[in-house]
Parts: structure tokens; sequence; C-alpha cells
């Protein structure tokens, strides 16, 4: 399924035009985008949440030379599924709770 | 920020309501959701991919009783984020 295709369904859906909801796509992925940018997290109830960690510098190795290289620190998004997302693609899990959101 | 944020920045900017803005936002979210449950995958370019990935059953431990628990297999949520994404992050705001 491509972004196209989604829009597309949506707009079958909600009856807003194919343009104004792939407009609305976007306009969602760079609110998210922009947040993490701006050191942000975005919590989307029944979804997840998108954050970004700090990674503190680290002496690493170059495989191949060996030689010692510092990485330098740096700020990694990552997404953290909702327990009820968790929990639909388990439907037979059903009270296995992992705690947290 | 919450979805309540993103609607309301979305309907200010293109003058939608914020019931169209906030109906489309559930239903992107929705979809991604019910595409993952049935075990497919969404790239969004520039943005990350969406996917499933299997877990193995495994031994863990109550860490109050120091039991032995068996972890079932399971299915999780993932999202890589793309590369022009994680990039422009991490050398943004170092703490």
């Amino acid at each position: 399924m491509t972004k196209a295709e989604l829009v597309e369904r949506i707009a079958d859906r909600t009856g807003v035009s194919k343009k104004d909801t792939g407009v609305v796509v976007n306009m969602i992925l760079d609110n998210i985008g922009q947040a993490l940018l701006d050191g942000d997290k975005v919590e989307l109830r029944g979804f997840g949440s998108f954050k970004v960690k700090s990674r503190r510098s680290r002496l690493a190795r170059n495989p191949r030379t060996g030689d010692s290289v510092t990485v330098p620190a740096k700020q990694v998004p990552y997404f953290k599924a909702s327990n009820e997302l968790k929990g639909r693609l388990n439907p037979d899990a059903a009270g296995e709770g992992d705690s947290g959101d | 920020m919450t979805k309540a944020d993103i609607v309301e920045d979305i309907a200010q900017k293109t003058g939608l309501t914020k019931k169209e803005v906030g109906e489309t936002v559930d239903l992107f979210l929705e979809e991604i959701s019910k595409l993952l449950v049935d075990g497919h995958h969404l790239e969004i370019r520039g943005f990350g991919t969406f996917k499933v990935k299997e877990r193995k059953e495994r031994m863990a431990r109550n860490p109050r009783t120091g039991d032995a628990v068996p972890v079932p297999a399971r299915r999780v949520p993932v999202f890589k984020v793309s590369k022009m994404l994680k990039d422009r992050v991490a050398t943004n705001h170092i703490m």
C-alpha cells in the first residue's frame, strides 16, 4: 500500500476530497517530523507515541581498520506503539498485559 | 503534542473544519493500524516505514520472585525512521 492508496481510502470514507486529504496527510507527517526536530513528543491515543531519545557520545571501532572512532552524541527519533495497537496484533494474548503505554 | 494540537494546526492552515481534519487524522491512524494487523507494512517516503515483526517465545524472569516465566511468541509493531528524518533529528538539540 502506498500513501496515495491510503489517501484514497480515507477520502472515500470522509467525503473530504482526495486533494485535501492528501494535504492533510502530508501535514500530519510534517507536524510529527517538526515536533521531533524540536525535541518534542507526539502522543496519538490508541496508536502510539513518537519521541526523541538522547544518545551520549561513545567510542566505537571501525570494523575494517580497527581504529577507534568517537561516535558523537545524537538525538534518535523512535516510535512506541500503544498497548491497544500491540493488543490488536495479538488478539489471542488478551490479558497478557505488558505495562506502560 | 497530541492529536488535538495537530488537528487544530491543520484546520487553521487549510481552512477545513476541525471535524473534517479530525476524521481524516483518525482514519489515517486506523488505516495504518489495520495494515499492521493484517501483517502488511507501509512505507512513507521521507518519514519512515511501519511494519510488523515476529518475536519468538522466550523465557524471562519475574523480577520479584525470580521465577522463570515463558513470554509467548507475539507480533510487535515497529516503526523504522527514514534516514532523512533520522539524520535531520540527529544533529538537532544536542544536550
